[in-house]
């Protein structure tokens, strides 16, 4: 091992020395009180005047640290890559990709998928180099920063400084740093499929991209290879969402809203107690272990029942992902109607029962077209989940796109194709890799789309009965 | 006489309405019946297939050391490159010393895991007074043997369409018969990486990577997301800026998870160069993706904490930082704890997002840091999923029922969180 930390090691020093600022901000603090004639001449109590100097130890220090990480082998890349000899440099970029790796490998010590030459190895050994420079250097500066700043805060401790409010003001600092996470979260979902989007609507227009009709992504790899062109029609893959959701929706909608009904309506506390825990297990299950399901129990079934009626029902049907998919709804959609249901005021069931009508009637003419907006609402929700799921239809539903509303036929989803595309090697400016991203945009832009109705329709139905 | 007739109208109707009530009522328990049917119908079905996972075949064999085979053992390099496999087939040919040809010594020695010489290997490392010696050490059949002593290999059947020939099932089953074979425990499923040999694969590997990428995603989310939440809840003044978080929150949630996989690998990977396929990556994709749960937990669970503490607080003369640590988050934390743990149990089941940033390459070495290649758990039961082999079936389901059991275990513990803190005001 090089003698340099490695950055576990360094984030425990930090939080070390960030311990030590703490208890010698205290003893500093204790120290000045005597100085002046005791405790009660002190502003703030003492563990405000340690906290302060760990805070001041500990944040500089973090964010030195992780800006560093985050950009150490990016620069270090660009380095390499610049001493690297000219025929490779000029290589295009995927290929100069591959020889990057190659030279990470090399550096991690991993088997290596090329012939190692030598000025690869240069590189290698360079790249080392510059990586033990990086963290070396780091160490360096982060533990001086650290001492620095413990120093500089032992300065100036003294009776009238103010600690508790510093430290309170930086705290809320904080706070209010860790909830604005959430927006740059979606900024960065949104800033990096929308690039990645637009440079493949630059090769592809948006026009043939929206309205083909053919989905095959796989590009020539000589000009002259016949068939498989590259064509980018997402109707077809759209469609097979469409249809694989619709499928989910026709098993969990019915299934989810009767069992919500039942438990809000007719169970007593018991029999609620205990079913309502057992459908949310249904909601916990990973979706990995659902898609194998469908893929080894389910598909082969219904293949085999097909067979018995004369079908022709493919291993990769619609059915099996979307019935599958279904029973994985089944629980969002109940419990969303329950809460829906119970949220309906009492006074209208009362009502309802004092003009004769029977449960069931006051449920289906009362209490449904009450909850309604709401219930549209937990559907809604449920669909874009079901457009969302990736696991059940990667393991059970097709990989080829064909345009067709029969269920028994293999059809193709977004997510599918998003994986396909992007699993194993990628190279990055192909209309292939970058067509994920499109299909992401797109998946995103609907799946917020059916958020922002189902939750504007809930709030105003909240609001209804408020 | 007009009202009576009325009555006799409602009446007329008051079966055929009692049998609708009596249907509906019948649809209702249907309903969650067959929920809790798939739902049992799941459960069977993968631990009817993988329970066999946890045994494995093993066969005798009676190797001796024979320090000419193995050539040059003095040092720990040396044993490392001996000729190990050469003793193997040398045990069992003297097993089977009829078995002359060429072609049967493939068959014969097809029946033993080619990860058998490693086993022999390591018990020289461990011992290596044994050279020169005969000991009987047990070793992993292949999978097709071990598929055919679980039965999964029909010996009825004709010899072209099984995977094992007639000769190789007459030395099976002298091997029974004179039990050099058996079906022990399998602790290589609990121990090894993956492998392209059902026999000798384990989860272990994918096991420690899951274990990384959680412990990325809740050192990170649990303190960030109590903190959003704090600020949220306590400190912020209800204007558009809040208003816009809130939102965002919202949606986050509900936000497919492959398009956080694509988050990743645009931002993290490409733009920061981080390393693909590593622990680290995919917990801070994680992280990204529990956030909003833990954030939406932890303001239910201040919420639920009664104003008249917060006033008590103030009252005595605690600033606005002051009450909220010291007397609303200790209130609120199993609250917040219990959201998390099923923020975690959600993230450790997540495979699609995972499947973006590289954590799907097959690894055979085990992980031992955040930046090391590896997979998670849900990602190797779809990569074995994905195998033909007949062995890595009940493997699959084996690692399902780990999983699972993972995920249980975790829920119960929120649940038992939840029973044991929960305060009613």
């Amino acid at each position: 091992m090089d003698a340099n930390m490695n950055p576990t090691m360094l984030l425990f020093t930090i939080l070390l020395l960030s311990v030590m600022g703490f208890i010698m901000g205290r003893k500093r603090s204790y120290a000045v009180a005597n100085q002046v004639g005791g405790m009660s001449n002190l502003h703030s109590r003492p563990t405000y005047y340690g906290s302060l100097t760990a805070l001041w130890c500990a944040i500089p220090t973090l964010i030195i640290f992780s800006f560093w990480l985050l950009f150490e082998s990016r620069i270090i890349t660009d380095l390499v890559i610049a001493t690297l000899p000219d025929q490779l440099q000029n290589l295009p970029a995927d290929r100069l990709n591959l020889i990057v790796n190659d030279i990470r490998n090399m550096v991690n010590g991993n088997i290596v998928s090329s012939e190692p030459n030598p000025s690869m190895l240069a590189a290698a050994e360079h790249y080392r180099k510059l990586n033990s420079l990086s963290h070396a250097s780091l160490t360096v500066i982060v533990i001086a920063v650290a001492i620095g700043a413990i120093l500089v805060i032992q300065k100036t401790i003294h009776p009238k400084l103010r600690a508790r409010n510093h430290v309170e003001q930086v705290i809320k600092y904080i706070l209010i740093a860790c909830s604005t996470i959430a927006i740059f979260t979606t900024i960065g979902i949104v800033l990096s499929v929308l690039y990645e989007a637009i440079r493949f609507f630059r090769i592809v227009p948006l026009s043939e991209f929206l309205t083909g009709l053919e989905w095959s992504p796989q590009m020539a790899i000589r000009a002259d290879q016949v068939g498989s062109s590259g064509s980018f029609g997402v109707i077809p893959v759209f469609m097979g969402t469409m249809l694989i959701s619709a499928i989910a929706m026709c098993v969990s909608v019915p299934i989810g809203l009767m069992s919500a009904i039942y438990l809000s309506e007719y169970a007593n506390r018991t029999f609620r107690s205990v079913a309502k825990p057992l459908l949310e297990i249904l909601a916990g299950i990973p979706t990995v272990v659902y898609g194998f399901f469908a893929a080894l129990t389910v598909a082969p079934m219904i293949r085999n029942s097909g067979g018995v009626l004369g079908l022709d029902v493919s291993s990769e049907s619609a059915l099996a992902a979307g019935l599958v998919m279904g029973i994985m709804i089944i629980p969002f959609v109940s419990s969303l109607s329950d809460d829906v249901i119970n949220a309906v005021p009492q006074s209208l069931r009362d009502g309802a029962y004092a003009l004769g009508a029977t449960q069931s009637e006051t449920i289906r003419h009362v209490v449904i077209p009450a909850a309604l907006p709401g219930i549209v609402g937990s559907v809604l929700l449920a669909v874009s989940r079901a457009i969302g799921e990736t696991m059940i239809v990667v393991m059970a539903a097709g990989m080829s796109a064909n345009l067709t509303l029969n269920p028994l036929k293999t059809v193709t989803t977004v997510t599918v194709q998003i994986v396909a595309l992007l699993v194993g090697d990628q190279e990055f400016d192909s209309p292939k890799t970058l067509a994920a991203f499109a299909l992401g945009l797109m998946l995103f832009v609907v799946t917020l789309i059916l958020n922002v109705i189902a939750l504007v329709v809930v709030r105003k139905y909240r609001e209804q009965y408020e | 006489m007009s009202e009576t007739s009325n009555i006799d109208i409602v009446k007329k109707g008051l079966g055929k309405r009692y049998r609708a009530e009596k249907r509906f009522r019948i649809y209702g328990i249907c309903a969650i019946a067959s929920s809790l049917i798939f739902l049992a119908f799941l459960f069977i079905s993968i631990g009817s297939n993988g329970y066999t996972a946890f045994q494995q075949t093993f066969i005798r064999l009676t190797v001796h050391f024979d320090p000419e085979i193995l050539g040059d053992t003095t040092n720990r390099e040396s044993i490392a490159s001996a000729n190990f496999p050469s003793i193997v087939k040398q045990s069992l040919s003297m097993m089977f010393p009829e078995v002359t040809s060429r072609s049967d010594k493939r068959l014969l020695n097809a029946l033993i895991s080619s990860g058998a010489s490693y086993n022999v290997r390591d018990i020289v490392i461990e011992n290596p007074n044994c050279i020169g010696k005969t000991m009987q050490v047990w070793v992993p059949a292949d999978d097709d043997v071990d598929m055919l002593i679980k039965g999964h290999i029909n010996r009825e059947a004709q010899e072209g369409e099984r995977r094992l020939n007639d000769k190789q099932l007459g030395w099976i089953e002298q091997l029974e018969k004179d039990g050099n074979l058996k079906k022990r425990f399998n602790m290589t499923f609990f121990t090894a990486g993956d492998s392209r040999e059902p026999e000798l694969a384990g989860i272990w590997g994918a096991v420690s990577g899951s274990f990384f990428t959680m412990i990325v995603t809740l050192v990170l989310s649990f303190p960030i997301g109590v903190a959003a939440a704090i600020y949220l809840e306590e400190f912020a003044k209800k204007n558009r800026w809040t208003d816009i978080i809130e939102v965002n929150i919202n949606n986050l949630a509900a936000v497919p998870s492959i398009v956080f996989g694509l988050l990743g690998l645009a931002v993290f990977l490409n733009f920061f160069g981080m390393p693909r396929s590593a622990p680290l990556v995919g917990g801070l994709v994680m992280t990204l993706m529990t956030l909003p749960v833990i954030i939406i937990a932890s303001r239910a669970a201040l919420k639920s904490v009664p104003p008249s503490i917060r006033e008590a607080a103030l009252g005595v003369g605690a600033s606005q930082v002051q009450m909220v640590f010291h007397h609303v988050l200790p209130l609120a934390l199993p609250g917040m704890l219990t959201g998390a743990i099923i923020g975690m149990a959600r993230a450790l089941g997540e495979t699609a997002p995972l499947l973006m940033i590289g954590m799907v390459a097959f690894i055979v070495d085990i992980p031992s840091g955040f930046t090391d290649p590896s997979t998670a758990l849900p990602v190797q039961i779809f990569l074995w999923a994905d195998s033909p082999e007949r062995g890595f079936l009940e493997k699959t389901s084996a690692a399902i029922m780990v999983l699972l059991t993972f995920l249980i275990a975790m829920n119960a513990l929120a649940v038992i969180l939840r029973k044991k803190f929960e305060k009613r005001w």
